[in-house]
């Protein structure tokens, strides 16, 4: 079975937060709240800078601990390539989840229940990329199966230096960043 | 310098985490109270002690209630999606110490009424007949009562380890992260509980006696407190950056004035005093006790949710 | 908070599928890219490129991206409306439109008779303004300009045309995506979102190329820089011209494209020797070693070494003879007409619509009396504010504004309320009631891309194509799209006969037809491409330039002749007032100057700017970042408030923010009062004596706390 992640390569991300765009109008996702954002990291002091942008969320965590605190089973994770997902449907809005994402993807829905990324679960089983991927003008992030040694993200986590974000913090996030 | 700069701006996450306020850390620390009150109470009864301690077994049973009530009440107040709170009781999570919670809570609830049940008030068994049968049910039947003494207690920690377990099991935030934090919330309930007998007891002797135990857990609650420093200092950067907010940063005088001069060491001089004779017994001590009792889990909630995994890649 | 889709409405009563996609292009800036829109369950739903557009590549800007929330922006404006009291007082009756033509006819023929039609000036921006150019021209005008020349890409134009014949133009004819060496001058692609250019900026970025960025802020572009020269604000033109020395002295240039297709080289030489990065040092603050080697660096990757011309270059007021340094540096890199370099645009050969001829005018144009700017190539629109104002050459009565906020367009705020107070009518035709619907005698509602036809797109790109915006949606309200207005305007006008055609399908099927098209397969597809043509001089095209030379003018004798300097001379700009600041101002990603500030999708990314200055500058002040703050001008105005942004990615001398924000209008209910305005700040601006480009980063400002 796949296993779904993403490789963004920050070294061509100019940060225009097309991806947010595209998230919100893609899924409806109200005003006001983000499933995905864009970090400028900034290192040094003037003019000997160091910048690096990166497009973040849900890192669809291989061990989420966002699943396990989950008092009602609402938080799972979902049979299609692995994609943590919520089902509003059993969610109480304890934020339980939220305090244990380390990433702080999750937010609460305005309808009160807890929400994040899905990697576009619709699109991703009619064989698209995810909204943010498929828009992004710089063409800087990529999405599909790790598992697969063939696959476009395998064959860049090997070809180039990468590494994800916070890997001290245990989750084995799926989300690598090529620098 | 470093400087980081997010579009996410999410409402409760964004600048920092505060998806949990005064709901919870009142829940938690009535929780730990209520928790203080079954392993006293239960303590006694298992002694077969409920006949002379007036105060523990008659009114602190039903306090249990009325105090568990609130502090569920505080829990749903903190829900974002109120009208669905059955959801909890519609499945068992494991893995989560909040499905666990939840269960404890409805398992609480019984056993308090058991102990209600010992030594009844008048006030409630004039108005409630069964309750007046239970207790003749019970009376001469020390064997039982032992029991459900044993129950409470065991109910009681559980219940006090929970309240810290909710916390520290969420790796995300590297100032919970340790078991410690339920054994501290299970002695701050106790000193807080036995710090309620201590004040409203009539019986001077009672009083006198859960002073004492008082001195006891506050002690061993400020070691456990010690530990839990010493042990994230220890830990990483990502915790011993989470204990500076406790030690010198923006929490530092909330932690330092009310949890620890004012919630433990002024109250542990003056009962310490009071219990060799050397000074009366004051009614400010055992409120100073609960008020921090009350702010050592605000400031943990409130702490807690500041503290993070460095963000950045290296 | 609202849910994006819930708060747009569906179209009404027509009978098209509740579900469907339909190929259009987009508004949000100039760029026009091709767009396939969604419409689910009746809404509009998501807009995404259309894969068949050579321009977006099917991938849209946040903009674009956003654009749905131009569709139901709850401020728009909804049916023409007549002023109440005086002029600026945004108070208004709602009329009907032939109410609304009526007073508008009445008013231009009045003008007509007592000044002329002359007397009436259009000003427009963009391809919308396109059938109100043809209206206004019947009636008799020769006024039309738009702000995109004086008060942006002028002086770069006027500078390439001075040297190579021939303009930049938009979408810039750069060939990033094949740069080995990219050199970004002030430019700050990647908050610059001109589609294109960005994704070939990220291409070339990929690819490994190597980028020099020249800023006074440490911009996202200069985040991918191989080299970063933090300048001195002003000082550019010195930093080129050391460049020219370092590679006319190290013989690093193209001797054989300079030798086949210069002129005046040697007189170039004499001219720039005294231009050494020793001399360059102090003036731009760029080390001369740094300079030396950013010199070699280019001159390793030509002719595939792009020194980015660069877009709004209206900066210091001699914006054309550093666009013409930047011109020249080109030359000598040998990267006009190559690869990397600069390509040669091609169109699609699409003819006009064969209409009678316009009346002739005897008095000419008002903008630039007595050729005062001689190598002015396009009507200056501060130049038609003057005539306005003075009455001279002759008196100009009556403004058409389509599409473009004046009142933060053109520098000086001030001088252009006190023009607006001379004329007998000021009509504005736009989607919200900004700053100038204010000031207007008439506000005529259009219609939103989204909702209308347009004028077919036909490019000078990479590639021929020819796009179709077509209507999406209904438009809410009374809204009207810019074709009708203008059809039933010069039909009030009794000018019926420019607009033989019954409705604008019959106008463009006759274009589309007579280019030897299907109009049917456009509509289909949004898109028609043509065969690839050669757009380098290596693959036959040839290697013209239509300057007074026919060669590439290192010396200009046309400027010579005007009285300019032939070669560039640098002057030292004016410093500000001690303990100021100079303003600097750009762009984000997902706005367009002020038109996007109402669009909610869009203003939940970013709804108001920020005021960066460097920590020492905020020390300095004792302001933290996130505090509200207030600029001061050198002539006592004051912005809005306006947070500041502490950061270490701006020099110390200067302070930058996002321009579009500051909206005062009364009616932008939820623009208004989010971040201030550069362009309220910009009451002082340098006259390009070129071109009559206004250079705006001349203004230094003081900061003032604001009270809480």
């Amino acid at each position: 079975m796949a296993r779904y992640g993403m490789v963004i390569d920050t070294v061509r991300c100019v940060g225009c937060t097309d991806c947010v765009v595209a998230c919100t109008t893609e899924n409806d996702v109200p005003l006001g709240v983000h499933r995905d954002w864009v970090v400028f990291d900034t290192e040094g002091s003037f003019p000997t800078l160091h910048m690096q942008i990166r497009s973040e969320r849900c890192n669809h965590c291989d061990d989420p601990p966002c699943v396990s605190a989950c008092p009602t089973g609402a938080s799972h994770i979902h049979e299609h390539g692995g994609i943590v997902l919520v089902d509003a449907d059993k969610c109480t809005g304890c934020k339980a989840c939220i305090a244990a994402c380390p990433y702080d993807a999750r937010f609460i829905h305005p309808d009160g229940y807890a929400d994040k990324c899905t990697f576009c679960l619709p699109r991703v089983e009619q064989g698209l990329d995810p909204a943010c991927v498929a828009v992004c003008p710089t063409l800087c992030m990529h999405f599909g199966d790790l598992d697969d040694p063939h696959s476009n993200v395998s064959t860049l986590l090997a070809s180039r230096r990468a590494a994800p974000l916070m890997p001290e913090a245990g989750t084995k996030p799926r989300i690598y960043y090529l620098e | 310098m470093h400087e980081l700069y997010s579009t996410r701006a999410n409402p409760l996450i964004d600048p920092s985490l505060h998806v949990w306020g005064w709901e919870i850390a009142v829940y938690l620390f009535l929780g730990g109270l209520v928790a203080g009150i079954m392993i006293i109470g239960g303590y006694f009864m298992y002694r077969g002690r409920h006949t002379e301690s007036i105060c523990v077994c008659e009114q602190l049973p039903m306090l249990g209630l009325v105090l568990l009530s609130a502090g569920m009440i505080a829990l749903f107040l903190d829900l974002e999606d109120k009208w669905h709170v059955w959801r909890f009781y519609l499945t068992f999570q494991i893995a989560s110490p909040m499905s666990w919670g939840s269960w404890i809570l409805l398992l609480v609830y019984p056993v308090l009424v058991l102990t209600l049940a010992i030594r009844p008030p008048r006030y409630l068994t004039q108005r409630f007949t069964a309750l007046d049968r239970a207790r003749n049910f019970l009376r001469g039947r020390s064997g039982l009562v032992r029991r459900i003494g044993m129950a409470s207690m065991v109910l009681g920690a559980g219940l006090g380890i929970y309240t810290g377990i909710l916390l520290s099991a969420l790796g995300a935030r590297p100032l919970w992260n340790s078991p410690l934090l339920g054994f501290i919330f299970l002695l701050s309930g106790l000193s807080s509980a036995a710090a309620l007998v201590h004040l409203i007891s009539r019986d001077p002797g009672e009083s006198r006696m859960l002073a004492r135990a008082d001195n006891m857990f506050l002690t061993a609650e400020s070691a456990l407190i010690l530990l839990f420093l010493i042990g994230l200092i220890t830990t990483s950067r990502v915790h011993e950056e989470a204990a500076v907010l406790l030690l010198t940063g923006a929490f530092a005088p909330v932690f330092w004035v009310f949890v620890i001069a004012l919630g433990i060491i002024i109250p542990l001089i003056i009962q310490s005093l009071a219990v060799a004779g050397k000074i009366r017994h004051v009614p400010a001590s055992p409120v100073l006790v609960m008020a921090g009792g009350l702010a050592l889990r605000f400031v943990i909630v409130a702490a807690g949710q500041a503290s993070h995994w460095a963000s950045t890649i290296h | 908070m609202i849910k994006a889709r819930n708060m747009l409405s569906g179209p009404g009563g027509n009978n098209l599928p509740a579900t469907r996609t339909v190929p259009t292009f987009c508004d949000l800036c100039f760029w026009k890219c091709g767009v396939i829109a969604h419409v689910k369950d009746g809404s509009l739903w998501k807009l995404e490129g259309n894969p068949l557009d050579p321009l977006s590549r099917g991938r849209l800007c946040p903009r674009g991206t956003g654009g749905i929330g131009a569709h139901d922006d709850p401020d728009r404006l909804r049916s023409p409306l007549i002023r109440k009291r005086n002029r600026g007082e945004e108070e208004w009756v709602a009329v009907t439109w032939d109410e609304a033509f009526n007073y508008i006819a009445e008013k231009m023929q009045r003008i007509m008779s007592a000044y002329g039609p002359e007397a009436v000036a259009l000003f427009s921006h963009g391809i919308g303004g396109n059938f109100l150019k043809h209206t206004l021209k019947a009636f008799g005008t020769t006024n039309i300009a738009a702000p995109s020349f004086a008060q942006c890409r002028g002086p770069r134009d006027a500078g390439f045309r001075l040297t190579f014949g021939d303009d930049v133009s938009s979408p810039e004819r750069t060939d990033i995506r094949n740069a080995g060496c990219l050199v970004l001058i002030g430019s700050h692609l990647g908050e610059n979102m001109h589609n294109t250019q960005v994704q070939e900026f990220a291409e070339a970025v990929g690819n490994g190329a190597s980028i020099i960025v020249v800023d006074p802020r440490f911009s996202v572009a200069a985040s991918k820089a191989r080299y970063y020269l933090p300048i001195k604000p002003g000082t550019d033109l010195a930093l080129l011209l050391a460049w020219t020395n370092v590679v006319v002295n190290e013989g690093l240039y193209d001797k054989d494209y300079v030798g086949t297709y210069g002129f005046g080289f040697e007189q170039f030489v004499q001219s720039i020797a005294q231009y050494t990065p020793e001399w360059a040092y102090p003036e731009t603050g760029i080390q001369p070693e740094l300079i030396r080697t950013t010199a070699r660096e280019m001159a390793r990757y030509r002719p595939a070494t792009l020194i980015h011309p660069g877009r709004r270059t209206t900066w210091y007021g001699d914006d054309t003879q550093r666009s013409r340094a930047i011109a020249l540096l080109n030359a000598l890199m040998g990267s006009w007409g190559r690869r990397g370099g600069f390509y040669t645009p091609v169109s699609m050969d699409v003819p006009p619509y064969p209409y009678p001829p316009y009346p002739e005018s005897k008095k000419g144009k008002a903008d630039n009396a007595g050729n005062k700017y001689p190598f002015a190539h396009e009507t200056i629109s501060t130049g038609i504010r003057e005539a306005t104002l003075t009455g001279l050459p002759y008196p100009v009565k009556g403004w058409f504004v389509y599409a473009t906020n004046l009142i933060h367009a053109l520098p000086n705020e001030a001088e252009t309320i006190a023009a607006i107070q001379n004329l007998d009518l000021l009509v504005v035709i736009d989607v919200v009631p900004n700053e100038i619907a204010g000031w207007a005698d008439v506000v005529l509602p259009e219609s939103v891309y989204l909702e209308r036809f347009d004028d077919l797109n036909v490019e000078w790109f990479r590639e021929p194509f020819v796009a179709l915006r077509q209507p999406v949606v209904e438009s809410p309200h009374e809204q009207k799209p810019n074709w009708w207005i203008a059809k039933k305007l010069a039909e009030s006008l009794g000018l019926q006969q420019y607009f033989p055609w019954k409705d604008i399908e019959e106008y463009l099927r006759h274009r589309v037809t007579a280019a030897g098209l299907s109009y049917d397969e456009l509509r289909k597809k949004g898109i028609i491409r043509g065969a690839k043509q050669p757009i380098y001089f290596s693959e036959g095209v040839p290697a013209e330039f239509p300057t007074p030379s026919s060669k590439i003018e290192f010396y200009s004798l046309q400027l010579a002749n005007a009285g300019f300097d032939p070669v560039p001379v640098y002057h030292r700009p004016a410093e500000g007032p001690p303990g100021s600041y100079r303003l600097l101002f750009g762009r984000a990603p997902v706005h367009s100057f002020g038109r996007t500030q109402t669009n909610r999708v869009l203003m939940d990314m970013m709804d108001e700017n920020e005021v960066w200055m460097h920590p020492v500058t905020a020390e300095r002040h004792g302001i933290v970042s996130g505090t509200y703050i207030r600029l001061k001008n050198q002539d006592g105005v004051f912005s809005n408030r306006v947070r500041a942004l502490v950061t270490e990615r701006i020099r110390h001398d200067c302070v930058y923010m996002v321009h579009g924000f500051g909206h005062t209008a009364k009616d932008l209910h939820f623009a208004r009062g989010k971040g201030a305005s550069d362009a309220q700040l910009i009451t002082r601006y340098a006259t390009d004596p070129l071109m009559g480009g206004t250079g705006m980063n001349v203004n230094f400002v003081t900061i003032e706390p604001e009270a809480a």
